[in-house]
């Protein structure tokens, strides 16, 4: 299990969380993928931590602001949603389409 | 092979496998429960790293938050709990060739790469080190985080809230008479209440006149997700 396997677990999720947050149409859900993409990148953060500069703790630090991350997304993401749907009844992203380009 | 690889990589299946049963599973609160256990997959595999804290930090927290998760998943789901298919997705089949695309090219990526050699060893005490390293040199990240947290928790409850007081008093929160369901007697009685007179008599009929927003009188308070009662109109 050297770096390279922790990498492939990585991408692996990152990908997955990629898939449902582009194909998702329930926000929730897609806040789910967000998750997934946030659990790959701190796979990443611990491998490199331990398999590149074990001596600092700067990876460590790193793993810390990620899962920190994690669970400010889902309390904003999750207050959004309920503001959304208390305005305008919407939890589909294609009812939400405002600001689409 | 050893154990530790043994283990990480059944970790490692487990990890993904449960990620992909989040979007294949038919009810919400279900994939709540498949991201737990992908979480809580990588968790442990950070225990073979020697990240026992981080490890144990990311079980512990992503148990209560996937727990929390699940009451709003619950809220939002769809469909009776998974007694009907659910499968709602737009542009399914790009989203799969993007996904798998970024994957071949993250993978490729991490085995390409010529990534530095290691650089020392793990000290004694992983845990320690990371203590002393977000108390002393990377006191900023620390900092940073608390602000953040205490601003995700502000605005949270400020997203979340059905009407705070500008929806009661106006914009510049200088109404008279707040908008209440019921006409706003109690505001109002404590206003006589400061002043020492009576203006509460002065309309009688103030407690019976439905305000134009809030329906057929006093029935509203706690009413859940009706449009047309929410602010911003």
């Amino acid at each position: 299990m050297g770096l390279h396997a922790f990498l492939l677990l990585a991408s692996a999720l990152f990908a997955i969380g990629l898939y449902g947050v582009l194909s998702q149409q329930s926000i929730v859900m897609l806040m789910m993928g967000l998750e997934l993409m946030i659990n790959g990148l701190i796979v990443a953060g611990g491998a490199f931590w331990y398999h590149v500069a074990p001596a600092d703790a700067d990876g460590q630090v790193l793993v810390l602001v990620a899962v920190t991350v994690m669970a400010l997304e889902m309390a904003m993401g999750f207050a959004v949603v309920t503001a959304i749907f208390r305005a305008r009844d919407v939890d589909m992203t294609d009812d939400a389409a405002d600001l689409k380009g | 092979m050893t154990l530790q690889v043994i283990a990480f990589w059944a970790l490692a299946v487990a990890s993904v496998a449960s990620g992909m049963a989040v979007f294949i599973v038919d009810s919400m609160a279900r994939a709540t429960f498949a991201l737990l256990a992908s979480l809580l997959s990588v968790g442990l595999a950070f225990l073979l790293i020697d990240l026992e804290y981080l490890g144990v930090l990311v079980i512990l927290m992503m148990v209560m938050e996937m727990l929390i998760m699940a009451v709003f998943m619950i809220m939002y789901m769809m469909n009776p709990a998974g007694l009907m298919p659910m499968k709602m997705v737009h542009n399914d089949r790009a989203a799969m060739v993007i996904a798998a695309g970024v994957f071949v090219l993250l993978a490729l990526g991490a085995f390409v790469t010529p990534w530095p050699r290691r650089r020392g060893r793990p000290p004694a005490d992983v845990t320690g080190a990371l203590g002393l390293s977000i108390m002393g040199p990377k006191m900023l990240v620390m900092m940073v985080i608390g602000v953040a947290i205490l601003a995700t928790m502000i605005s949270t409850v400020v997203l979340a809230t059905h009407r705070g007081r500008y929806d009661r008093y106006g914009d510049a929160l200088e109404a008279r008479r707040p908008v209440d369901p019921g006409g706003g007697r109690l505001a109002v009685r404590d206003d006589r209440d400061r002043h020492g007179e009576d203006r509460y008599g002065d309309h009688p009929g103030g407690a019976q006149q439905p305000h134009p927003d809030h329906g057929p009188g006093p029935s509203s308070p706690g009413h859940g997700h009706d449009p047309s009662h929410g602010h911003g109109h």
